[in-house]
């Protein structure tokens, strides 16, 4: 992929143009606040969002004020790729098929509450964008566990650690053979964006997952967002991929952590100096969460297999 | 133009709804099949299709995986503008319910047929039962109780006049009997389709309150503190509620006038009541086999009176009142059990309220009656019993027992030791 440059963005008025507006109310550090701002300068005016219950419904503003500088629809939990999936049609009926028609919701949205939903979509091949901004918990009603809250990963709902492991959302996506799969993270924002920049080109339904950190949720120092959202792709826990008509690439930093000797040990990131979250993760768990970490990569190693028996 | 396979002759209920939908010109129908409703979904997926149709009109057709998501996008595709369509019933509506309740809060202007149907729980029921739709009662829908195949087509022609009206901006939900109505085959005539257009209101490219615009962004649905617009917001639906009631008689008349057919004056659909003595107030397929029961009940010489409740929200206050003014007792009968309620059902509460705010109608007599749940026939004689009680609590003074009778309800047709009830495995169940 032809990665975007920082100067390309500066140079270009539509993509320097700020789509989400001063006074919205994110918390210091949101990865949600840097994936809308990001999302949107690739996405442009043309673009309309459905956002389920979610932190993004309230820091974009309370009534009256709004935070979005583009068309903005706040749905029920479990109804946004349905809800999407009537606008794009609705749009299409009044001439107005153009537009870019989003979901924008959270990981409790996607991986549980709203999955009904997102599968119905993909299987129907809808053509909207779906993205999860993930920040692995409930933050918005103040940090509950959900299905992509990672193993030992304390929440207010699993005081002594999360027993069950990170739900795999983009590969359950990746299974209904949708043109469009893709994972960015906050900490590589030009990835972030030449993925937007793909997505909105391709017919069909598009699926992106952003790794969203979360300061408060995830208890470290809110200046560390970035650090936070480039370490987990570094050791390896959050592979940087997209999946083009069941294609998979790497991307970013991920290309070179095929090799597992080269990703950042785990420990460094599974840490209660790290993140306060993770204050019940011990040698054992850790041991855990390195054997769910290298199933995500299985999951790659699997599409990187068929990609090389097919070209043969 | 391509000739229309079908413009008059036997249609079974689902199917009329599927055709006044086509007639209406929907833009996005969104659709997942449910006992009693399928044959709507199923003959849409046909129409949608059909070269009638295609030639004129683009209908987006969309398979859902779910109501909740039926729901969800008949929404989205509202807020676009789009003139939405769908149907469900029971089970459905109640999965449903979130999505039905942002409609009227969005204020979108969607039809949505209900095949009623027993609200399973346990008790697996799918036979008629208006339980599920009577359950959205308070959700600021419109709610009407259809009793004819005819009129469930002129119904949902009507519809989108009253939801899309300025003054309303709610959802309709015309409702019939699961079975009774959507099963059965009755003569049906299809209005043409210039006729039809000249009569459904014109489409916008949007709506005032709502739109998708980039150059006008708008945002929906942001959290709203107590202290601000809420309590407004709230009171706004009820105020279309009211708004409603003008608009929905408007439209009933202007569809008589175009096509000579109507219903009432699209509230309540009144029979023999000129003279009558007493009244049987009903909704549905029974408040029309209540007129069959006028007529038997008069040859015996007792006289009745029937009065169909079409429209119950919103709620037809001055037109209930104008008959229960003049003829006292009313027996009150419903296809519906609200647990725990004053009289056990919706209707009769609702009715004794408006007797109790109105001096001249603070006497009337209003008998409730319950039966017919979950599919169970209500029977001719039952409904001439009931004109019978009125004429004892007429005479006498006071409400007349009845084995059925309990808490100051009549459920009519309940097994009891004294009723011949034929059991199909009746080693099983023992005398009953």
């Amino acid at each position: 992929m032809a990665k975007t440059k920082i100067k390309d963005i500066i140079a270009n008025p539509e993509s320097r143009r700020e789509y989400f507006l001063p006074g919205n109310s994110t918390c210091q550090g949101c990865g949600l606040d840097m994936a809308f701002r990001w999302a949107m300068k690739a996405l442009g005016q043309n673009t309309v969002m459905i956002s389920p219950a979610s932190c993004s419904n309230v820091v974009t503003g309370l009534w009256p004020k709004s935070a979005p500088d583009w068309p903005y629809f706040n749905m029920a939990f479990a109804g946004a790729a349905a809800a999407a999936t009537g606008m794009k049609h609705g749009l299409v009926t009044k001439g107005k098929g153009d537009y870019n028609v989003l979901v924008w919701a959270g990981d409790g949205g996607t991986t549980d509450i709203g999955i009904q939903g997102l599968s119905g979509a993909a299987e129907r091949n809808e053509d909207i964008i779906y993205v999860c901004y993930d920040n692995e918990a409930y933050q918005n009603t103040g940090n509950q566990r959900s299905s992509s809250t990672p193993h030992g990963g304390v929440t207010t709902t699993t005081p002594y650690g999360k027993e069950r492991y990170k739900k795999n959302l983009p590969m359950i996506v990746a299974a209904h053979n949708v043109p469009y799969v893709a994972t960015a993270s906050v900490g590589d924002p030009m990835d972030l964006y030449d993925k937007f920049m793909k997505a909105k080109k391709i017919k069909g339904f598009r699926y992106i997952h952003i790794l969203a950190p979360c300061p408060p949720g995830w208890r470290y120092p809110a200046e560390e967002t970035i650090q936070q959202a480039k370490m987990i792709v570094d050791t390896g826990v959050f592979p940087l991929f997209e999946i083009e008509d069941g294609n998979l690439t790497l991307n970013g930093k991920s290309k070179r952590l095929h090799d597992k000797n080269k990703r950042k040990p785990l420990g460094e990131y599974f840490n209660k100096k790290n993140q306060g979250r993770f204050k019940m993760v011990d040698e054992k768990i850790l041991e855990e969460l390195q054997m769910d970490t290298d199933r995500w990569w299985k999951w790659i190693d699997r599409f990187l297999v068929i990609q090389d028996y097919e070209e043969k | 133009m391509v000739k229309p396979k079908f413009m008059e002759g036997p249609l079974k209920g689902n199917f009329a709804s599927a055709y006044a939908a086509m007639d209406a010109d929907v833009d996005v129908i969104t659709a997942y099949p449910i006992t009693p409703q399928t044959t709507v979904v199923e003959k849409l997926s046909e129409l949608v299709g059909e070269e009638e149709f295609t030639e004129r009109q683009h209908v987006e057709y969309v398979r859902m995986e779910s109501e909740h998501s039926v729901g969800a996008g008949l929404v989205g595709a509202s807020y676009a503008g789009a003139r939405t369509f769908t149907a469900t019933a029971g089970q459905g509506l109640l999965y449903m319910t979130e999505m039905v309740h942002w409609m009227t809060g969005a204020r979108l202007p969607p039809v949505v047929a209900i095949q009623t149907r027993g609200i399973t729980g346990p008790g697996w029921n799918i036979w008629a039962d208006y339980g599920d739709i009577l359950s959205l009662r308070d959700s600021g829908i419109m709610i009407q109780f259809i009793a004819s195949h005819q009129e469930i087509y002129d119904s949902i022609l009507q519809g989108f006049n009253i939801t899309e009206h300025p003054d309303v901006f709610l959802p309709l939900f015309p409702a019939y009997g699961g079975f009774v109505l959507s099963h059965t085959a009755k003569p049906v005539k299809r209005i043409p389709w210039e006729e039809a257009q000249k009569f459904v209101r014109p489409k916008t490219p949007e709506w005032p309150h709502v739109w998708v615009d980039g150059e006008r962004p708008i945002m929906s649905n942001a959290l709203i503190m107590p202290q601000n617009f809420y309590t407004e917001f709230r009171i706004k639906i009820h105020e279309a509620q009211m708004n409603a009631i003008p608009v929905i008689k408007d439209t009933m008349a202007e569809f008589e006038k175009t096509f000579g057919r109507g219903y009432g004056n699209g509230l309540v659909v009144p029979y023999k009541c000129d003279d009558a003595e007493v009244l049987l107030l009903g909704y549905g397929g029974n408040a029309l086999q209540a007129e069959d029961a006028v007529d038997k009940a008069r040859e015996q010489g007792y006289k009745a009176g029937a009065l169909r409740l079409r429209t119950y929200r919103p709620f037809p206050k001055e037109d209930l009142l104008h008959y229960i003014k003049k003829i006292p007792y009313v027996a009150v009968m419903e296809r519906a059990l609200a647990f725990g309620s004053p009289t056990g059902g919706a209707v009769s509460t609702d009715i004794m309220a408006i007797c109790q705010r109105d001096p001249k109608a603070r006497n009337a007599h209003i008998v409730p009656f319950i039966g017919g749940l979950g599919g169970r026939d209500v029977f001719l004689d039952e409904q001439i019993d009931q004109i019978k009680i009125l004429y004892e609590l007429k005479e006498k003074g006071e409400v007349p027992d009845r084995k059925y009778k309990m808490w100051d309800t009549f459920w009519t047709g309940l097994i009891t030791g004294d009723k011949k009830v034929e059991v199909e495995n009746q080693e099983y169940f023992g005398d009953i």
